[in-house]
């Protein structure tokens, strides 16, 4: 049977790992080669590496870092941050990413995603939404690492994304972001209900229970987390023999 | 002579392929290439593809490699991976194209619709790790039974075969992952990305010589 993937996240800025509340308040965690390394003995599905000063600082490290990655750990890598044209895409490619994440660029000009799906394929597309309640039972996707309100409805954006060719959506609750509180729930489900194609849940993890919850109450194909993981509350290996524990399928 | 060569023709990104090859035979002359007389003059050829079939099937005849690699699947150690895998088969739903036939059998969409036992939607593409069972080819050497690749994929081969077939994998159904000719072999699963077992089954294509 398929597995439920486990992705740790690592957000990049300056060639450090940093993990932030609420997308500010940024705290160190580490070499992100080095982070890789660790994440990958223990069994990681995939990894996921954002730049998140990618807007305004040297787009040069996470390259060199990418290769890095590459040249040890053997499973998928996605990069994301900064992504603004096909070119963008090539350039991560070329690096050694096998999928790459586009976010911003996607609200702002939607036709790159069906531009690098094209020419790249939708297996190397994932298109990350970051998603607001605005209502009971209605988000709004933001832009801009969060700052930036767009009037998009997330679900409607994310079958929209499916549509132009994403192969993979990433979810991030930006309420939840940071607040070890668990997924938005209602969020993931109601987005997954509406997709054919595998959706990433994101934001908010704080214990193993809200990973195993992400999937059997959100429907999420896959859980991204990254500070339990960081810092050393857990290892990917405990997460994974915990979802095993209730049921879910897991490679172990 | 180069030892390994990889056919780029343009489709997707093939330094994954090549970083895995280069970790499990570090001493060897690896290529990415799209040069004929390299690939033809290689020990090994490795074929893999990404992306849409038509394009691939395209691309491939762009660069005029066509009957390269149908020399290179006849007569040497070959391996197909994903789209790579695919277009050894006669047809592809995908886009309605013929492929380079060397295999007979033919290329289809999972169902958009699938459950799995439970009741819950399947996903397409199929991505992620699910389990291969498979044969006694030497290329599984070392190799648990049930072990984990990586797939993404939204189509599948089926050959008009069975003979041929070394591996299934269960979406939710059963569905041929892997085959082999003589001198060929080719997955659907990417290798390549799948950590220790992957490294594995290049070892062994590495290490196969085939009669």
């Amino acid at each position: 049977m398929l597995a439920k993937r486990i992705i740790p996240c690592l957000d990049v800025t300056a060639g450090r790992v940093v993990k932030g509340v609420s997308f500010v308040e940024l705290r160190d965690a580490g070499d992100p080669v080095e982070i890789a390394k660790r994440y990958d003995e223990q069994g990681a599905d995939e990894l996921t590496f954002l730049d998140i000063t990618a807007s305004s600082d040297d787009r040069g490290i996470i390259f060199r870092i990418i290769e890095q990655v590459a040249e040890q750990v053997f499973i998928p890598l996605t990069v994301g941050g900064g992504v603004r044209e096909v070119q963008d895409v090539r350039n991560l490619l070329n690096a050694g990413a096998d999928k790459v994440s586009i976010n911003t660029s996607a609200v702002v000009n939607p036709q790159l995603v069906a531009d690098a799906a094209a020419r790249y394929g939708s297996q190397c597309i994932v298109v990350a939404i970051d998603a607001k309640q605005v209502a009971p039972g209605k988000w709004e996707v933001f832009t801009h690492g969060g700052r930036k309100a767009t009037g998009l409805d997330v679900i409607e954006w994310a079958h929209k994304m499916q549509t132009l060719g994403a192969g993979e959506i990433l979810l991030t609750s930006m309420d939840k972001d940071g607040q070890k509180s668990g997924f938005d729930l209602a969020l993931t489900r109601a987005v997954t209900d509406v997709l054919e194609i595998p959706l990433i849940a994101s934001g908010g993890v704080g214990n193993l229970q809200h990973l195993a919850d992400g999937v059997k109450q959100g429907g999420a194909d896959a859980v991204l987390a990254a500070s339990i993981f960081h810092f050393g509350e857990y290892t990917v290996q405990q997460a994974k023999q915990y979802m095993a524990q209730q049921g879910i399928e897991v490679r172990l | 002579m180069v030892d390994v060569a990889i056919v780029d023709y343009g489709m997707g990104n093939l330094r994954s392929v090549y970083q895995a090859v280069r970790k499990v035979a570090p001493l060897l002359d690896v290529r990415v290439t799209d040069d004929a007389k390299i690939i033809a003059s290689a020990q090994r050829v490795i074929f893999p593809g990404q992306g849409a079939m038509p394009d691939c099937m395209r691309e491939l005849d762009a660069r005029g490699l066509r009957q390269t690699v149908l020399d290179a699947a006849r007569n040497k150690p070959f391996l197909g991976i994903c789209i790579g895998l695919q277009m050894l088969f006669e047809h592809s739903a995908e886009g309605n194209v013929p492929g380079l036939g060397v295999l007979s059998g033919e290329v289809l969409r999972f169902d958009a619709k699938l459950k799995d036992a439970q009741g819950n939607k399947l996903k397409v593409p199929h991505m992620g790790w699910n389990q291969v069972k498979h044969n006694h080819h030497t290329l599984w050497s070392g190799i648990a039974q049930d072990a984990r690749f990586y797939f993404v994929h939204s189509y599948y081969v089926q050959p008009r075969e069975t003979s041929g077939v070394q591996a299934t994998t269960d979406y939710p159904q059963p569905f041929v992952c892997a085959v082999a000719r003589d001198n060929l072999f080719a997955v659907q699963f990417h290798p390549e990305k799948s950590a220790a077992a992957g490294l594995q089954l290049l070892q062994n294509f590495i290490n196969w010589n085939p009669v």
